[in-house]
C-alpha cells in the first residue's frame, strides 16, 4: 500500500520535472547561502579561538596587576614564592598588522598549543637569537624584514607569530609582559599573593578572545543576511510545493478513495518532503562550500581591515556548518510543506479536491497572513523607538521584513483594484481583474522580491550614508598633509629639528594603552593648534573645549567610548584608579573599534614621561617636496612617510572591504529572488489555461495574450519594487540608528539615494522581463488544440 | 447472501443559510452478485448516499453494514481498509491519476490492497480494450478510454462492492452504452455487488432493481 502510494505520489515529479528542479535548487540556495555564512563565521571564530587559547588563557587564571604593569621581575618573585606561573608576551608588531606571542618553553602550560621543540637543535634554535618565529602558512607572505627565520605551523592561528619571550620582547620593543598565566595543579606551600605584593590581582580565565566579543557583531550582521537569503530562499520553496500540493489535489482525493489511509498520506508527503530536502541540502551544503571559499578572502580582508583580526583565508570543512546547513534544509522543507500538510490532515476525504474548500483555506490564510504582517510591522515600529541592544535591532528588522513581505499580495490587490478604475476598455479591465486574481498563485515570488529588492534600497541606503560621511569625516579629519613614523626616539629628535624650517606645524602623535571606564583603550596626547580647532570632527563639546584640553583640565572621548558607556559632556572619565578628567567634547571615530580619548599634550607627557613621540602630523607649504627632502636628505624610507591622499586612499580601502561581503550577498539574494520569480511564473503559465482559453475563443491571439502576460508581469514587478523603497528605508534606518550603533559604536545621519532606486526599479523590470520571457514565449507558441482541451473537459 | 444493508441513514451540511439535510432516514439493502440503481434528480442525494455506504463521508445517523460490518463504527483508518478491500468506486470525473501511465492506473488499486493479480489485469485491459494503449498517459485518452481505464482500477483489486457515480455521465450516448455493457458483465464476472447512481432512467432499467431518491428520502 504505502509503495503504490508512494509511486503515485513521486509520480507527480517524475513528470514536472521542472517544477522538482525549482524546490531542489529553491533548497539549495536557500541553504546554501546560510551555510556559507555560517560556515564563515565558523572559521572565523576557530581562528579567534585558536589565537585566545594558544597558551590555554582561555582555561587558566591568570595574574594581573591594578597599578601597572607586568615585568620579568614580577614572574621571577612569582616563581619564588613557589607559584608555577608561565610568562607571555603578546602585542601588535608595528606596521605589519600581525601578532606577536612570545611564551617561555620551559613554564608553558600543556595546554598551551605550542610549537614542538623536542626534535634536535630545536630548542637552541628558538632561544638563541636570532630565534625562530613560528607562522602559519597563511602568514608567511605578510611577513616584513628583519625578523627571525619563519617556520611554518598550521597550528599557529593566522597572522600571528609565535616565538621566544625575550625575542618577542625585543620584537615589541617593550620590557613588560602582557600577562602571567597561572597553572593548574599548584604546590600547596607557596606565599598568598597579597603577602607577595599587594598589587597582585588572580584573574578568572578569559571567556574567549577579545577580537571575538568584538567581532560578534560583524557575525551577526552576516548571519542576519544568511538568514535573509534563507527567508526569501523558503518563498522558493514554499512557492513550488505548495503549487505541488495544488496540482496534486485530485490525486490525493483519489488515493485516499482508494483506500490510502489520511494519515499515511500525509506520512508519505512529509516523507517525500523529507528526501527533497536531504537533495537540496546537500546541493545547498556543497554550494555554501563554494560562496564560503569564494568570499572567505575578502571577509578576511575585512576583519583585519576593521578589527585587526587574522583570519585564515583558506576554508576548512567542519562539522558544525555543513550539520546546521541540513538542520536549516529540513527546518525549511517542514515550513514549506508544513501548513500544506496541515491544511491536508484536517481537511475531510472529499474536500480536497473542492476547489472552494481550499480557496476557502487559503482565503482565511491570506486574511491571517495579512493580520499577522500588520502585527509584525506594529512590533517593529515598537521595537524601532524602545527596542534597546543589537538583538533588539535585528528582531526589529526581522519584524520590518517580515511585516512587509506578508502585507504585499493585500497591498498589491489594493493598488490593482485602484488601478482598475482607470481602465476603461474590455481588454484592459480583464487584464486588472485577472492580475488580481493571479496574485494569490505569484505571492510568494513577490514577497521573495519584496525582501530582497528592499534589502538591496537599505543596504545601499546605509554604504551609501556612511561613504558620503566617512569621506567628509576624512577630509576633517586628515586635514595635515603628511604623517611620518620615525624609527625611533633619537631620530624623532633630530627629525623634528631637520624639518622645522619647512613646514607651518609638525604635531607629535602620542599614545599609551590604558583603561578608558573599565575597559582596554588608548589615550592620545595632542598639541594645541588651529588644525584641531579648526578641522576636528567633534560631535558635541563644550563652548571652550579646546582650550579646556590644552589646560589639561579636560578630555575628548571618542563616540564610541561614549555610546559605549554612556559618557558624554560634562561626565567624568576615569582613565587611571587615580586619574579622572571631566569630558569636554565627543568626536566621530568611524572605523575604529575600541575606545580612545584625547588630552593635551603637556598632561600626556607629565603622566607618560617614558614614552616620547615617534610620530607626526606635518603641515607644509609644498608637502610633496619636503617628503622628498625627508627621503632623500634625512634618509628615513618612503612607506616610512604617507601623504594625506594615501592615507585617504587606505582608509577608504578598508572601507570599501568592509561592505564587499554585504554587497555580495545582497546580489545573490538578489539572484535568489529573480530565480522566484521566474520560477513562479514558469510553474503559473502551466495552469493559465482555463483563465486564457475563453479569451483567445473570443478574439485575442495568442501573442496578444503573451504580451499581455508579459506587462502583467512588469506591472507586478515595478508595483513590488516600488513598495521595496519605503520598506528598504526603513531597514536603512534601522541599520543606522539601531544596528550600526550598537554594532560599531556610532550612528550616520541617512541619506537618500533616489538614482540608485531608480538603477533598481530597471533591474527590477529587466529582471521581472526575463523571468517571464520562456512562460510568455510558450503561451505565444501553444498549439490551439491545447486551449480547445479547456472547453473538452478533457484536461 | 446480504451485502449492504443501510438503515435509517441521515447526512445534512452546513450551508450560508444554515444546515442543509440531504439525507433523510434513508434505508435499503443489496445481495451478493445484485445489482442496483439508485436514481433521482440533481441534489435528490444520491451521490452522497453512495460516497456514505463508500466510506468517503459519515452519516450523521443511521447504520451501514457492509459485507456483516457496520462501518458507522469505523474510524479513518477503518474506512480507508474498507476502500482498498471491500469497495471499489468508479467515478464520474474518472479521477485517474495523470502522473501514470494506463498500465500503473489499471494496477494502482490492485497494489493498494495487496491483490495485484497481474493475469487478471492483463484479462481486463483486454476485456476493456486497453491492450493498446498501456503506455499512455491520461491526458492521452479520450473520455471513454479514461473511463474504462477507472473500471478497469476499480475490478482489478476485486471488491466485493463496486459503486458507480453516473459512470458515464461524462461521455456521449454510444460510448455510455459501451462502457456500461463492458461494467455490467465485468461486475457479473467477478460476482461482485453492484450500486449505480444515475439519472438516466434508460440505464437504470438495465440493472436489478430500482430505487429512487427524491429530497432525501426513498420514493
Amino acid at each position: 500500500m504505502i509503495r503504490a502510494g508512494a509511486q503515485a505520489l513521486w509520480s507527480h515529479w517524475a513528470r514536472h520535472r521542472l517544477q522538482l528542479l525549482v524546490v531542489i535548487i529553491g533548497l539549495a540556495l536557500a541553504t546554501g547561502l546560510w551555510t556559507g555564512v555560517q560556515a564563515i563565521n565558523a572559521e572565523a571564530r576557530g581562528s579567534y579561538d585558536r589565537a585566545a587559547s594558544a597558551l590555554g588563557q582561555t582555561q587558566l587564571q591568570q595574574i594581573t596587576r591594578a597599578d601597572g604593569p607586568l615585568r620579568l621581575a614580577d614572574f621571577v618573585a612569582l616563581r619564588r614564592a613557589g607559584w608555577l606561573v608561565s610568562p607571555v608576551a603578546q602585542g601588535g608588531l608595528r606596521g605589519s598588522g600581525l601578532e606577536v606571542l612570545g611564551f617561555d618553553p620551559f613554564t608553558a602550560p600543556q595546554q598551551a598549543t605550542v610549537p614542538d621543540l623536542s626534535g634536535a637543535g630545536d630548542l637552541s634554535a628558538f632561544l638563541v637569537p636570532p630565534g625562530v618565529v613560528f607562522v602559519h602558512p597563511d602568514t608567511v607572505d605578510r611577513l616584513p624584514e628583519g625578523l627571525p627565520p619563519a617556520r611554518v605551523l598550521d597550528t599557529i592561528a593566522p597572522g600571528r607569530l609565535v616565538t621566544d619571550l625575550t625575542i618577542a620582547m625585543q620584537l615589541l620593543r617593550s620590557d613588560t609582559l602582557s600577562s602571567i598565566i597561572v597553572l593548574e595543579n599548584q604546590p600547596t606551600r607557596r606565599t598568598p599573593l597579597s603577602d607577595l605584593d599587594a598589587g597582585y590581582t588572580l584573574s578568572a580565565p578569559s571567556e574567549g578572545s577579545d577580537i571575538a566579543r568584538l567581532t560578534d557583531s560583524f557575525h551577526l550582521n552576516l548571519t542576519a543576511f544568511g538568514l535573509l537569503s534563507f527567508a526569501v530562499g523558503l518563498f522558493i520553496v514554499h512557492a513550488a510545493i505548495g503549487l505541488a500540493f495544488e496540482q496534486r489535489r485530485v490525486l490525493f482525493r483519489t488515493l485516499r478513495a482508494l483506500g490510502l489511509p489520511q494519515r499515511a498520506l500525509v506520512g508519505l508527503l512529509a516523507a517525500e518532503a523529507f528526501v527533497l530536502a536531504t537533495v537540496g541540502g546537500s546541493l545547498g551544503v556543497v554550494l555554501g562550500y563554494v560562496v564560503a571559499a569564494a568570499l572567505l578572502p575578502g571577509v578576511a580582508a575585512t576583519l583585519s581591515g576593521l578589527y585587526g583580526a587574522s583570519v585564515s583565508g583558506s576554508l576548512s570543512l567542519s562539522p558544525i556548518w555543513w550539520l546546521t546547513g541540513f538542520v536549516m534544509a529540513y527546518v525549511g522543507a517542514a515550513a514549506a510543506a508544513g501548513s500544506s500538510l496541515w491544511q491536508l490532515s484536517r481537511l475531510p476525504i472529499l474536500a480536497p479536491a473542492m476547489p472552494r474548500a481550499w480557496a476557502r483555506a487559503n482565503a482565511s490564510t491570506a486574511r491571517l497572513q495579512a493580520f499577522g504582517g500588520l502585527g509584525l510591522l506594529i512590533a517593529a515600529l515598537v521595537l524601532g523607538i524602545a527596542g534597546d541592544g543589537l538583538i533588539a535591532g535585528f528582531a526589529c528588522l526581522a519584524a520590518l521584513l517580515l511585516g512587509a513581505a506578508l502585507l504585499v499580495p493585500t497591498a498589491l490587490a489594493i493598488i490593482i483594484a485602484g488601478l482598475s478604475r482607470f481602465g476603461t476598455g474590455v481588454v484592459t479591465r480583464w487584464v486588472w481583474a485577472d492580475t488580481r486574481q493571479q496574485i494569490p498563485a505569484l505571492s510568494l515570488a513577490l514577497m521573495a522580491l519584496l525582501l530582497a529588492l528592499s534589502a538591496n534600497v537599505g543596504v545601499s541606503t546605509m554604504v551609501g550614508s556612511f561613504r558620503g560621511t566617512f569621506i567628509g569625516w576624512l577630509d576633517q579629519r586628515l586635514a595635515s598633509d603628511l604623517y611620518v613614523t620615525t624609527r625611533n626616539s633619537a631620530e624623532a629628535a633630530a627629525f623634528q629639528e631637520f624639518v622645522a624650517g619647512d613646514v607651518r606645524a609638525i604635531l607629535p602623535i602620542i599614545s599609551a594603552e590604558v583603561s578608558l571606564g573599565e575597559t582596554p583603550g588608548e589615550v592620545f596626547g595632542i598639541k594645541d593648534h588651529a588644525i584641531y580647532r579648526d578641522h576636528w570632527p567633534l560631535l558635541e563639546g563644550a563652548s571652550d573645549v579646546w582650550d579646556r584640553v590644552a589646560a589639561g583640565t579636560g578630555v575628548l572621548v571618542n563616540e564610541q567610548l561614549a555610546r559605549r558607556d554612556d559618557l558624554w559632556t560634562g561626565e567624568i572619565l576615569m582613565l587611571a584608579p587615580d586619574w579622572r578628567m571631566e569630558i569636554v567634547g565627543v568626536y566621530s571615530d568611524y572605523g575604529n573599534p575600541a575606545g580612545q580619548a584625547i588630552i593635551g599634550y603637556e598632561t600626556f607627557v607629565a603622566r607618560f614621561p617614558d614614552i616620547s613621540p615617534v610620530r607626526f602630523a606635518i603641515s607644509a607649504e609644498a608637502p610633496a617636496a619636503l617628503r622628498d627632502r625627508i627621503v632623500m636628505d634625512f634618509g628615513l624610507p618612503l612607506d616610512n612617510t604617507i601623504n594625506q591622499e594615501e592615507v585617504k586612499a587606505f582608509s577608504l580601502e578598508v572601507f570599501e572591504q568592509t561592505f564587499l561581503v554585504t554587497r555580495a550577498l545582497n546580489v545573490l539574494t538578489l539572484g535568489v529572488a529573480g530565480f522566484a520569480l521566474w520560477a513562479s511564473l514558469t510553474t503559473v503559465a502551466t495552469m493559465r489555461l482555463p483563465q486564457l482559453a475563453p479569451v483567445w475563443a473570443l478574439g485575442l491571439t495568442r501573442r496578444h495574450l503573451a504580451a499581455l502576460e508579459m506587462g502583467r508581469a512588469l506591472v507586478l514587478a515595478v508595483l513590488t519594487a516600488v513598495l521595496a523603497v519605503p520598506v528598504g528605508l526603513g531597514l536603512a534606518w534601522v541599520l543606522l540608528a539601531i544596528v550600526n550603533v550598537e554594532a560599531f559604536g556610532w550612528r550616520l545621519p541617512m541619506q537618500v539615494f533616489p538614482w540608485d532606486w531608480a538603477q533598481l526599479l530597471l533591474w527590477a523590470l529587466v529582471g521581472a522581463a526575463l523571468a517571464a520571457a520562456l512562460p510568455m514565449r510558450s503561451i505565444a507558441k501553444l498549439p490551439p488544440s491545447e486551449l480547445l482541451k479547456v472547453f473538452a473537459h478533457a484536461r | 447472501m446480504e451485502l449492504l444493508h443501510a438503515t435509517d441513514v441521515s447526512k445534512s451540511f452546513e450551508t450560508g443559510e444554515g444546515p442543509l439535510q440531504v439525507l433523510r432516514g434513508v434505508s435499503l439493502s443489496l445481495a451478493a452478485g445484485t445489482s442496483l440503481a439508485l436514481t433521482g434528480e440533481s441534489g435528490s442525494g444520491k451521490s452522497t448516499l453512495l460516497y456514505l455506504i463508500g466510506g468517503l463521508d459519515v452519516p450523521d445517523a443511521g447504520h451501514i453494514r457492509i459485507a456483516g460490518t457496520d462501518i458507522a463504527g469505523l474510524d479513518d483508518p477503518g474506512r480507508a481498509a474498507l476502500r482498498r478491500g471491500t469497495v471499489g468506486v468508479v467515478f464520474q470525473q474518472f479521477n485517474l491519476i495523470p502522473s501514470l501511465d494506463v498500465a500503473a492506473n489499471l494496477a494502482f488499486h490492485a497494489r493498494l490492497s495487496g491483490r495485484h493479480d497481474a493475469g487478471w489485469t492483463a484479462h481486463l485491459a483486454e476485456r476493456l480494450g486497453l491492450s493498446a494503449l498501456l503506455s499512455r498517459y491520461p491526458e492521452q485518452l479520450s473520455g471513454g478510454q479514461q473511463q474504462r481505464v477507472a473500471i478497469g482500477r476499480t475490478l482489478a483489486a476485486k471488491p466485493k462492492l463496486v459503486l458507480a457515480d453516473e459512470p458515464t455521465g461524462n461521455l456521449d450516448e454510444a460510448t455510455g452504452d459501451a462502457v456500461m455493457d463492458l461494467l455490467l458483465e465485468l461486475v457479473s464476472e467477478t460476482g461482485a455487488g453492484l450500486l449505480m447512481v444515475t439519472h438516466s432512467m434508460r440505464l437504470a432499467a438495465r440493472l436489478d432493481r430500482q430505487v429512487g431518491l427524491r429530497a432525501g428520502v426513498i420514493a
